[in-house]
């Protein structure tokens, strides 16, 4: 488990809090980690690795990035993206019952490439006041992050998946990224493949959400695209998210703000980080438990019934309520 | 073919004093390039337009399909050259650069003749033109001739691309000047800076710094400083948050058109483009249509609206709010619209007769005469 920045270990202190209530077995091992408190070295870093590698699972807050440069261009959040070799980013934004948005009954996944693209930190300053960054694609990471998709829509029974890209002026490079995704929807011929460009889409999704399934995007556009679902769906304390490596899941939310104008405020939705928690257990295979399919199904109570909800959906109760009300819906099951 | 205004309605009747008298005194001659597609049916609506509102504007038409020099180098013909830097003011309706053309695109083209180096799109929305974002009003700045739209990209390897993104300091000083003195003379309380400096430390980084330094010359607007995905997930959710944003090329492309999408689209949506030298050029930003070129079915909405930023760039502000105030009207009022209730008038004689009516006469046109009573049912 690493907290993070700014509300993370709020969050985190509520899902021990509802683990502990339903006596999920899970063990966590914390870590704390932050780059802009500076309790962050490369030490802390390795030692973090060590354990995610083991463990094979993780749950995690956001790392706030400094702005200013220190030497390293690459924050650790990248950093521990690269090592890891967490190359998937899936953020499902699903509509809750409850929580009323302009765009009732939505339900898209976005799957971002989430190790090269414009994140590869590679800047230089070619001449005083002149800065060149470099975008880099690659075939085998793109066709990787288009299986990656195509499987996931296979797994999940989703029927279409849109490549979103803005290869009418990046000819190479989002060009590439397309004609791969294009090659790997051959291979999956029950699965519909359509592509639009960046800014259309963006529009598309204000207008229109329905018409997209699964978009598949590379790193920065996924960024954007994560945020203005997950803004459609109800904002950041709602939406759960996971990355993924070959071997390693790491689950976090589909938002990611340390959301600092809350921290100690009790404030913040957990809802986000909650259902996480339940997607990480659902990966880890406890679904034949029925606190899994009862955590995910609770989290409907609280919100429909319209009692408890917090700031950011419309109401004033505190985090701690919600958590609490959780757990009271989930005791009666449990024995 | 040229528009004249009759000259002997000016003068006297715009002497307010408020906004530029040397523009009341004379016609402004503006380079009106018509594009292609539904392109010359919407430019001479609006000039038809311009006419009725007795406007003083002097039209000089110009085709800016490109031609070769002899040294090869593609650029747009003398005259619209000439014109354009004559009159330091254009408007432009769509332009489509053809798959198999042999010269770069049309935009691209004009963007670096002129040095366009600001896109700005104001985004309101239209009472009357339903969206689930109500009360938007915002405006999108963005750097035009840098950042991630260099096209300087190569194959490094096979399997292996790199695409290079472009900040400079000069460039973007230049965009946050303009954004700070659009926002002053145009009574816009916040200036947001968008990035990504956690990610693009020096890239970003830079462009950031740029913002701050010029924020320092503005105290009397609010500088404010956002994360893109911030920006994004606050955008869907409470547009009216927002005021003035200011950012890099990629951001403002794909930022410019989610705003447009919250108001209606880019049906609806004006655009100006500043260029160095105080030039500026007007367009309306969508498509060509060909499917319904020359079948008088195109809305001349986004050309009128960009039209009316136009005179409120020049100066010409109150012929900008009655036209301006005649168009949102002619929506709201609901009787130039078509089958879908999405779609304000698509037919543009409709579109025109309506809207004189609204300019000439100040009053909405009379509703129809009722139908006759039906005859009474016979005796049993």
């Amino acid at each position: 488990m690493i907290p993070g920045d700014g509300v993370g270990p709020e969050l985190m202190l509520s899902v021990k809090d509802v683990f502990k209530a339903a006596e999920v077995p899970v063990e966590f091992e914390e870590h704390q980690l932050s780059e802009v408190q500076g309790t962050a070295t490369p030490s802390k870093l390795e030692k973090l690795l060590q354990d995610m590698r083991a463990n094979r699972v993780a749950i995690k807050g956001k790392l706030n990035a400094p702005m200013e440069v220190k030497g390293e261009l690459n924050s650790y959040e990248m950093e521990l993206r690269r090592q890891m070799d967490l190359f998937a980013n899936v953020v499902r934004c699903k509509s809750l019952l409850g929580c009323a948005t302009r765009h009732p009954n939505l339900d898209l996944v976005v799957i971002r490439e989430q190790t090269e693209g414009e994140y590869s930190s590679l800047e230089h300053e070619s001449v005083s006041g002149v800065v060149e960054c470099l975008k880099i694609v690659t075939r085998n990471k793109s066709q990787r992050i288009a299986k990656f998709a195509f499987d996931y829509a296979t797994r999940h029974g989703r029927h279409a998946v849109t490549a979103v890209h803005k290869a009418n002026i990046m000819k190479l490079g989002d060009g590439l990224f397309l004609q791969c995704c294009e090659e790997v929807s051959q291979l999956y011929p029950k699965i519909k493949f359509n592509s639009m460009i960046v800014d259309n889409c963006c529009m598309q999704l204000v207008r229109d959400p329905y018409q997209f399934d699964v978009l598949l995007t590379p790193n920065l556009y996924g960024n954007v695209l994560d945020h203005v679902v997950a803004g459609l769906v109800g904002g950041a304390g709602v939406v759960p998210g996971e990355s993924y490596s070959a071997d390693y899941a790491v689950f976090e939310t589909g938002a990611r703000h340390p959301f600092a104008q809350a921290v100690g405020r009790n404030i913040a939705n957990p809802t986000a980080m909650l259902l996480t928690a339940a997607n990480m257990l659902h990966h880890l295979k406890y679904a034949s438990l029925f606190l899994c399919s009862l955590n995910l199904g609770v989290f409907f109570f609280p919100l429909s019934l319209l009692q408890v909800r917090t700031r950011d959906v419309g109401g004033y109760s505190t985090t701690t309520d919600f958590v609490q009300t959780v757990i009271d819906n989930m005791r009666p099951s449990i024995h | 073919m040229d528009y004249m205004v009759q000259n002997s309605e000016l003068g006297c009747t715009w002497n307010s004093g408020t906004y530029d008298v040397k523009a009341y005194q004379k016609a402004r001659t503006v380079t009106l390039i018509p594009g292609d597609g539904i392109g010359p049916e919407i430019s001479a609506a609006v000039v038809r337009i311009f006419d009725a509102a007795k406007v003083p504007i002097h039209w000089e038409e110009r085709n800016v399909t490109p031609v070769q020099s002899p040294a090869g180098k593609w650029m747009i013909p003398h005259s619209a050259k000439c014109s354009m830097d004559k009159n330091k003011l254009g408007l432009k309706g769509p332009l489509k650069t053809p798959v198999a053309a042999g010269h770069p695109s049309m935009n691209l083209l004009l963007r670096k003749t002129f040095d366009l180096y600001a896109n700005v799109r104001p985004c309101v929305s239209i009472a009357g033109y339903h969206t689930p974002f109500a009360d938007v009003n915002l405006v999108t700045i963005r750097e035009n001739t840098e950042g991630e739209y260099s096209g300087i990209e190569h194959v490094i390897v096979d399997g292996v691309v790199q695409s290079i993104k472009l900040i400079t300091e000069g460039a973007s000083r230049r965009v946050a000047e303009f954004a700070f003195e659009f926002a002053r003379k145009n009574q816009r309380g916040t200036v947001t800076a968008v990035h990504k400096a956690n990610i693009m430390r020096l890239s970003d980084g830079l462009f950031l710094k740029k913002c701050r330094e010029v924020a320092e010359n503005y105290k009397d607007v609010h500088f404010k400083e956002m994360y893109l995905d911030t920006v994004c997930l606050n955008m869907v959710q409470d547009p009216t948050q927002f005021d003035v944003l200011v950012m890099p090329n990629l951001y403002g492309d794909i930022l410019s058109d989610l705003c447009a999408g919250l108001v209606g689209g880019l049906g609806v949506t004006p655009s100006g483009n500043i260029g160095a030298n105080g030039l500026a050029i007007f367009e309306s930003v969508h498509g060509t249509a060909p499917d319904i070129a020359g079948k008088d079915l195109a809305n001349p909405t986004a050309l009128l609206l960009s039209a009316v930023m136009m005179l409120r760039h020049t100066g010409l502000g109150q012929h900008a709010t009655r036209i301006e105030r005649a168009c949102f009207d002619m929506i709201s009022d609901g009787k130039a619209r078509s089958q879908s209730v999405l779609t304000p008038a698509r037919s543009r004689k409709l579109y025109n007769t309506i809207l004189l009516e609204f300019l000439v006469h100040k009053k909405p046109p009379p509703p129809p005469p009722p139908p006759p009573p039906p005859p009474p049912p016979p005796p049993p």
